[in-house]
């Protein structure tokens, strides 16, 4: 693939992208962004928040209502989609039925006159692991199979940008998870920029450089997986790339580096570095992960920050345990235990401290809706629960 | 336990069962729902059709006068001379049906490709309009289209101000006749088309743009390949039909351009010559199997799934 590579890949830029449909639904909403040649870039976000509309944007199958999208500096807006240097591996993969895998792959080699079509088939081919396999027909393809097909047919124009809508969600969890390794290694063997949609968190993490996180047509967050995931920046990033225990409090003090935050009359430490010039109420929020359980005896052998609770529920799921705790105020707290030898284990009624190193914590604005993102299957089953234990109490 | 949710009907228990009688019933289903329809094709398609292969092979009992009625005999002769007799109008049946089909395959396939692909909420509309035409009768239409080309009708002036006429009028031309089975048959033509092409994903096309393809090249290399069935049904549809009818050549056509329908209806009306009728109609039904044998092989259907 080297010796027939581009000299060079373009940036994507979208400046001011807005798309209202004819019913009057904004899908995308002044979405300003700069994807850098060679990056593996994912928009994620729940179903409904304008990925998609973006990608197709890109692709030149939606018109934006405003805004421009330049591939380099050359303005793609009003070019129509076989004029764009961009190839869409399409949800469900939209292979041709009526042709075989290698003139699936062949399609736009042949549109452009493009010569030597048959060792760039088979160079693309063997790139993708399925050179034993061009005679046969789409529909006798398993569904990983396809999905390579699909990227292979699309990656062969040598496009400066590779779109990806949702192109793992029609296969099973143990298939998602290898044809993840093998796009990455597809997208870091050949250089395109790839730019991926989902709305799966962990398949945004595990592939891409970049996230943008996106929620009703704008970008809530956009950075690194780990810098999204350690430190988001609203309660929709905290609750929806992975899980979070959010708390309301108010800064009360300073304690040397730390500031010192009251939630609900508990006093913590939250690094002043991480606080981002916060001052008065605040919103802080600790990862599952990052709270360690351990009864009230040992509570000095725990990290500073720390929360009385009684265990409403503990899930064993191999790895980790799954607690729900309940705290004073009669918030529900999650922690993951680490299935290690030495774990403790804890039954439901057990009255346990919850603690965390204060550089766990990250902090948001005070008027953060702190149900932001969560599924609203999610809402539903926790209004339920604590309607339940009401009941079960009174 | 195990041996009671043995799902009924499994071939296992018929013999140990004391009863063994349900999974027999079960077996006769498929003929039970088979039946009427055999029954209904035997009696009104089958047996006819034994009828008139007979009749066609009929002399009658006096040559001299035809009026006297036929009597059973096996004279295959009469088959030759329908062939030598009637061959043109034979050809010019094909030609005619062949013509309807073209032109209605090339009004309906935009069409039904708008109304599967682009219409959205208006589909179902679209369709209903579509087969409106059958609310009125086949005849109460083709008379219509009588008036409609008629030599006063402002259709036919607009023609020859337009100087588009070469014969200055439409009706009894075979242009009238080709229009004529075009317009009744259309439906027939659209329906099949739209059912195959609204099965197409649009994705499909889009990724046809999306691989460098123009509207056009698109079109040609995935869309009509996969509607492909879809083209062989509508032609079928249209073209059969459109062979064996004598409506339109009558009303809306001049004495020379008698279809091969007009030449039984008068075989068996008019002349009451039974046995040429009979041989003519089946030398139609078998041309036509022919004809359509060869275009579904040439079409290369097994090539399209």
């Amino acid at each position: 693939m080297t010796d027939s590579h581009k000299s060079q890949v373009e940036d994507l830029h979208l400046v001011n992208l807005t798309k209202t449909f004819p019913n009057g639904a904004t899908a995308v909403d002044d979405l300003t962004l700069t994807i850098p040649a060679g990056s593996f870039f994912a928009l994620l976000g729940p179903s409904g928040c304008g990925k998609t509309t973006t990608l197709r944007m890109v692709a030149g199958l939606e018109e934006p209502t405003i805004g421009r999208v330049y591939v380099g500096d050359k303005d793609m807006t009003t070019e129509p989609p076989y004029r764009r240097p961009v190839n869409t591996v399409f949800q469900n993969y939209a292979l041709f039925p009526n042709m075989d895998i290698y003139e699936n792959v062949a399609f736009g080699l042949r549109r452009r006159k493009v010569a030597d079509v048959d060792a760039k088939v088979r160079a693309m081919l063997d790139l993708v692991e399925l050179s034993t396999l061009g005679r046969r027909k789409p529909s006798q393809l398993s569904g990983g199979q396809q999905q390579r097909v699909a990227v292979a047919r699309a990656l062969i124009n040598q496009p400066d940008v590779l779109l990806l809508d949702e192109p793992l969600g029609a296969l099973d969890l143990k298939l998602r998870r290898m044809m993840q390794i093998e796009l990455k290694r597809i997208q870091v063997e050949v250089g395109t920029t790839f730019v991926h949609v989902t709305h799966d968190q962990e398949e945004a993490m595990t592939m891409a450089d970049t996230i943008a996180v996106m929620n009703l047509g704008q970008i809530e967050q956009l950075g690194a997986p780990v810098e999204i995931y350690e430190q988001p920046k609203t309660a929709f990033v905290a609750n929806f790339l992975g899980q979070s225990n959010l708390f309301r409090g108010v800064v009360s003090g300073t304690e040397g580096d730390n500031l010192v935050v009251d939630i609900n009359g508990v006093k913590v430490a939250l690094p002043t570095s991480l606080a981002g010039g916060r001052s008065g109420k605040l919103v802080l929020g600790v990862r599952p992960e990052k709270v360690k359980i351990g009864s009230s005896e040992r509570a000095h052998e725990l990290p500073r920050n720390q929360v009385t609770g009684v265990v409403t529920d503990a899930s064993f799921t191999g790895l980790s345990t799954q607690y729900l705790v309940r705290a004073p105020w009669d918030q529900e707290l999650i922690v993951f235990e680490q299935n290690l030898a030495a774990s403790e284990r804890f039954e439901n009624g057990a009255e346990v401290v919850l603690a965390w190193e204060p550089r766990h914590s990250f902090a948001l604005d005070a008027d953060e809706d702190l149900t932001a993102g969560l599924d609203e299957d999610v809402l539903d089953t926790i209004d339920l629960v604590a309607d339940l234990s009401a009941e079960t109490e009174s | 336990m195990s041996a009671t949710l043995t799902a009924p009907g499994a071939p296992t228990n018929a013999a140990s069962s004391p009863e063994p009688n349900p999974p027999k019933k079960r077996s006769k289903l498929p003929y039970l729902l088979l039946a009427p329809g055999m029954i209904w094709l035997a009696v009104f398609f089958v047996i006819p059709l034994g009828f008139m292969f007979a009749t066609s092979l009929q002399v009658p009992i006096n040559p001299d006068n035809p009026d006297k009625g036929y009597k059973p005999a096996l004279h295959l002769h009469t088959y030759f001379d329908a062939i030598s007799q009637y061959w043109q109008i034979y050809l010019r049946s094909f030609a005619y049906a062949g013509l309807a089909t073209l032109i209605g395959l090339c009004l309906a396939y935009p069409l039904a490709y708008f109304i599967a692909q682009r219409a959205g909420k208006w589909r179902y509309v679209m369709l209903v309009l579509v087969v409106a035409p059958f609310f009125a009768s086949f005849l109460l239409r083709t008379y219509a289209w009588e008036s409609l080309l008629s030599d006063n009708s402002w259709v036919v002036k607009i023609g020859n101000f337009l100087h588009l006429l070469p014969q200055g009028r439409i009706l009894s031309t075979p242009i009238a006749v080709i229009f004529g089975l075009t317009y009744n048959f259309l439906p027939f033509v659209i329906l099949p088309l739209y059912a195959s092409i609204e099965r197409i994903d649009p994705r499909l096309i889009e990724a046809t743009s999306d691989l460098y393809a123009k509207p056009f090249t698109g079109w040609r290399k995935v869309t009509l390949p996969l509607s492909g069935p879809g083209v062989i049904s509508a032609a079928l549809l249209c073209f059969i039909p459109a062979s064996g009818d004598f409506i339109n050549a009558r009303l809306l056509g001049s004495i020379n351009d008698r279809m091969i329908g007009n030449a039984i209806d008068q075989q068996f009306n008019n002349v009451r010559d039974y046995p040429t009728a009979a041989a003519l109609s089946f030398l139609l039904m078998a041309v036509i199997m022919v004809i359509v044998t060869i275009y579904i092989r040439s079409a290369g259907t097994e090539d399209l799934l």
